[in-house]
């Protein structure tokens, strides 16, 4: 059924070799940008040549319904459903599968091209079972919306050999199946192999009998997954968490930021009243397209469980509810009575702490006479590595965007796929479409791509960098060193590994020299091949509003420790004695330390900025109010501020996000990635290349991946259900898949 | 698609809901032919090793050798084949698996090929294979497909689609295989039998049941597809070159 096969790899390795186009795909075609114009419906629309039909159709304003076709998958021209008249051809034409031809006269609106449309779906209608009353896609599917145009309200097949019955699969505990209701678009199929890398699921059997499974029993082992059911445009493949929750015309739709990982994708929160109902994507072809990963669809049921809601204060072991009011005036005496003055003072940003939240404790804490700001990773404590004077130090400035030009990528202490999945399916994009080639240095990790293991430790990227040659590491030998050495755009990303690590800086210097050396491949006008990943949302704007410990900070040991939803936290950097306040969501790690706790607002409460990793800020909003008592965070420290005795300076968020201005514009310039001058760029990668003398060498100690567990990396997740089965499943693979003969209802039709 | 192909009424049988369940408001299902899912039995799972043998594997490589190494791919068709000859007559999961493995590609797309083609057998089958052409050609041709149809049903004792319990005869329905002009036919292992009535049919069985491999081709002892009233044209002297023409051509 796939026009397009991916082609094996060591294929792909060999023409690379032989210097051939290396094609993963069978075929690749270079789109031509020149422009045709062609008439549709009397109107005429000018397009790039190659344009499918359907799309210039489109762009005339006349919408043509379809199945398979999907502006991001391959084309698969299978449903018939799209099909228009064209002049002088004898019969209507796919046009999903046909190129927009210049001059040609289209005609979507025609006796003929309803009558073929009518047929098709009274084809596709024939198998169909008339279950939408019990189907989850009801109100949202294109079967059912365009059967109420295309569709007959009487059927001229009888039923003598009856519907056509399939097995569902279990594909583990996101995708509910109900394969009675496929239409056979292959648009899962194709989603599957060329983007989320799964090429277990494809198509089985042929004619009326084809179905889309993996043929052995086997669960989609994918962080993607979830997108298979947005795409669906039936109701096959829906969603276990969501199933029989809400119908979509109930929901209230806020577009909104992810926060889960430090890509920012955008999202659109479906609620209902005060609860979050489901996360889908929102289209932002910069960031992520329309995909999202399974995380950041499925973690909002962490929303629901395990809510601070009330602040708490603690009572010997216990904790206990408190107002506002009592909890605040607990910290000021907490504050006084551990007697900590400057830098004793202490805070520490986690994760998902929001702009807004950062900048107001910055200011409240350098009030209090501390510069001791740190964050909730490990070597928080230090200064980073990275310097915070120059933005293209910590930001991946290659851009989201941009990743799938680079024809040869350094992946450095990193796995892309946990800690920013969107990007890592541009990775498999330009794998596949551009023939990219990957090099390692770091833990392995199970690839969507084929990557060259050139090392593992800090010293192995001085030894890789300076030309050496990393003997006996992976399987590809030193192919990737010469990829490398000839590469036209090379990109660097470097990962949390490195930079939390305790080698950062020898690192970061062995980079940076190789990047100066180089500069003309990978600092231009057009390409910056320097990225750094970050893996926390709230990662890059802590950078941006200096939040960071000044280096006398370090070694000081805190009386006072304020943590904002840090729950990552090593609990040998509190001190027992130490007075603790734990601002944030969830009860997690951090409120455990706590001495008081104050509920703050999760990510789909507040409108708060997000930074993400390329330095695009992105304003999230609000989808349902906070629970209980909680409130949005910076109000929280601006009260506390004012209970403590130093006010900060601002009242309401337009102050401050003056403020925030003040501090860097590019925290309030939204949407758009400020890029810096090549100068800039360059002293910034100086800088790196001369650390401080008392910079130990590279050492041999391999690099450790900082995410071992993708579905349970924050307090959201953590407290999710559906992510503690993602991680049973996939994690530790312990998924009993239900049989479907135990199960009883093999052919089970009735959803 | 009449071709019967789930070789073990078992296998269909387990799929098979429960007659008397059809309610009011839902349709009969219309069930697929044969299995497109993998179930792991006892002799078809993929930790049964299968290897192509010396031999077989010389013949892969030049099949593969026939195309551009980055369409390795292509040779997945007659590599299954291959495959399904080595192991008996039919293409297990790990004949597929060895094939993926050998054609380095993902195995799903192997499955896809496998499932697609009716003649990778997919459950295993008796020595003696039988596929009888019951398409229309076949069904009016000499005494009628369905004669001996029901000639061998009632000689082996088993339905299309079955196999008998002497393990030496499975015996399916296909369809049209090429050689209407000599209907009724069918096909044992590679080998066509034509022009048969109930009498020949019975004859081949038994030979086929004693081991013996009858011969091939018209039963009814015409050449080929030639003419079965006798021949009616060209039965003359062919001329020889140079007649008929001007004498300094002769
Ligand atoms: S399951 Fe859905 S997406 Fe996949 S082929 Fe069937 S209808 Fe299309
Ligand atoms: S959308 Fe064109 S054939 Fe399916
Ligand atoms: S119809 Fe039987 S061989 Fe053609």
């Amino acid at each position: 059924m796939l026009r397009r096969f991916t082609a094996g790899r060591s294929i792909a390795r060999r023409l690379a070799q032989g210097q051939a186009q290396p094609a993963r795909l069978f075929s690749t075609s270079q789109p031509r940008k020149a422009d045709i114009t062609l008439t549709v419906d009397g109107k005429e629309v000018t397009v790039p040549q190659g344009t499918a039909l359907i799309q210039a159709c489109e762009a005339a304003g006349a919408a043509v319904p379809r199945f398979c076709y999907h502006d991001r998958l391959a084309i698969a021209g299978n449903c018939r459903m799209c099909l228009v008249e064209v002049e002088r051809s004898p019969k209507p034409v796919a046009s999903c599968a046909m190129p927009a031809m210049p001059g040609s006269k289209v005609f979507t609106n025609t006796p003929l091209v309803h009558k073929a449309r009518e047929g098709v779906m009274e084809f596709l209608l024939a198998n169909h079972p008339l279950d939408c009353p019990i189907c989850d896609q009801g109100g949202e599917c294109d079967l059912q919306d365009q059967s109420m145009r295309y569709g007959s309200d009487r059927t001229r097949f009888h039923e003598i050999t009856g519907k056509r019955a399939v097995e569902n699969k279990d594909l583990g505990p996101i995708v509910k199946t109900s394969m009675n209701r496929c239409i056979q678009c292959t648009r899962c199929v194709r989603f599957a192999n060329d983007v989320a890398g799964v090429e277990e699921l494809g198509t089985t059997g042929r004619g009326n009998d084809l179905q889309i499974g993996m043929y052995i029993e086997k669960t989609m082992d994918s962080e993607m997954s979830g997108n298979i059911i947005d795409l669906c445009p039936v109701g096959a493949l829906t969603s276990k968490p969501y199933a029989f929750q809400a119908r979509p015309w109930e929901l209230k739709k806020t577009e909104s930021i992810d926060v889960l990982d430090a890509v920012g994708s955008n999202i659109r929160v479906d609620s209902r009243g005060v609860q979050v109902m489901r996360i889908q994507p929102k289209i932002n072809d910069e960031i992520n397209e329309e995909w999202i990963n399974d995380k950041t669809r499925y973690a909002y049921d962490g929303l629901k469980y395990q809510r601070l809601t009330t602040p708490l204060v603690r009572e010997g072991d216990r904790f206990v509810p408190a107002s506002w009011e009592h909890a605040m005036d607990t910290i000021r005496h907490g504050l006084q009575s551990s007697g900590a003055k400057g830098d004793e003072i202490k805070a520490v940003a986690g994760h998902t702490a929001d702009t807004e939240s950062l900048v107001a404790l910055k200011d409240f804490i350098n009030r209090l006479g501390s510069e001791n700001l740190t964050l909730d990773q490990s070597l928080g404590d230090a200064p980073p590595v990275t310097g915070v004077d120059v933005r293209s130090n910590y930001l991946f400035n290659t851009g989201i965007e941009n990743v799938g030009e680079a024809d040869a990528v350094l992946l450095i202490g990193t796995n892309p796929r946990h800690e920013a999945a969107i990007i890592n399916t541009r990775f498999r994009k330009s794998y596949l479409q551009t023939g990219a080639e990957f090099g390692l240095i770091g833990e392995d990790f199970d690839s969507v791509f084929e990557y060259d293991h050139v090392g593992t430790s800090p010293s192995d990227v001085e030894a890789f960098l300076s030309g050496k040659a990393v003997k006996g590491k992976g399987k590809g030998e030193n192919d990737f060193a010469r990829i490398w050495k000839e590469a036209k755009k090379p990109l660097i990303v470097v990962g949390s590994a490195v930079v939390e690590g305790k080698d950062g800086a020898a690192v970061l210097k062995a980079i940076s020299k190789h990047v100066l050396a180089n500069e003309k491949k990978f600092v231009t006008p057009e390409w910056n091949g320097f990225s750094i990943l970050q893996r926390a949302a709230s990662r890059a704007a802590a950078y941006d509003a200096g939040f960071t410990p000044s280096p006398t900070s370090t070694n000081t040991t805190p009386k006072f420790v304020y943590l904002l939803n840090a729950d990552e936290i090593d609990p040998s950097t509190i001190p027992e004695n130490a007075f603790v306040v734990y601002q944030g969501h969830h009860g997690d790690l951090g409120a455990q330390f706590a001495d008081v706790c104050l509920p703050g607002a999760a990510y789909t409460e507040k409108s708060s900025t997000w930074v993400n990793t390329e330095g695009r800020s992105q304003l999230g909003r609000v989808a349902v109010v906070p629970p209980g008592a909680s409130r949005e965070d910076w109000k929280i420290i601006r009260a506390l501020s004012e209970i403590v005795g130093s006010p900060i300076p601002y009242d309401d968020i337009i102050q401050l996000r003056q403020r925030m201005w003040d501090i860097s514009p590019t925290l309030v310039r939204y949407d758009v990635i400020e890029k810096p001058s090549l100068e800039f760029i360059k002293l910034g990668l100086q800088l790196l290349s001369t650390p401080p003398s008392t910079t130990k060498a590279a050492s041999t100690t391999p690099f450790k991946k900082p995410i071992n567990d993708f579905y349970r990396t924050d307090a959201i997740s953590r407290a999710s259900v559906t992510m503690a089965a993602c991680s049973k499943a996939f994690t530790k693979k312990e998924y009993d898949i239900a049989s479907v003969d135990e199960a009883g209802s093999a052919q089970a039709s009735y959803a | 698609m009449s071709v019967a192909r789930s070789l073990l009424s078992s296998v269909r049988t387990a799929v098979v809901r429960p007659a008397g369940r059809r309610a009011f408001t839902s349709s009969s299902s219309r069930l697929s032919e044969s299995l497109f899912v993998h179930r792991d039995t006892d002799y078809n799972n993929p930790n049964i090793s299968f290897e192509f043998d010396a031999a077989n594997m010389k013949r892969a490589q030049e099949i593969i050798a026939r195309y551009p190494p980055q369409y390795k791919k292509a040779a997945v068709m007659p590599l299954l084949d291959l495959g399904q000859r080595q192991n008996k007559g039919w293409t297990s999961i790990s004949v597929m698996n060895a094939v993926a493995k050998l054609l380095e590609m993902p195995k799903m797309r192997v499955y896809e090929v496998a499932t697609f083609y009716t003649m990778y057998n997919r459950e295993p089958v008796a020595p003696n294979f039988l596929q009888l052409c019951t398409t229309t050609p076949c069904q009016l041709g000499g005494c009628g497909s369905t004669k001996i149809l029901e000639t061998i049903s009632t000689h082996l004792g088993i339905e299309p689609g079955q196999s008998t319990k002497d393990g030496k005869f499975t015996f399916i329905e296909v369809e049209c295989l090429g050689a209407c002009s000599n209907a009724p036919m069918m096909q044992v292992g590679d080998d066509f039998y034509e022009d048969l009535t109930p009498e020949t049919t019975i004859k081949i069985l038994d030979a086929l049941a004693k081991g013996e491999k009858p011969k091939p081709g018209p039963q009814s002892g015409r050449m080929t597809s030639e003419n079965s009233a006798g021949l009616t044209t060209l039965t003359g002297k062919p001329y020889g070159p140079g007649e008929f023409c001007q004498p300094e051509f002769q």
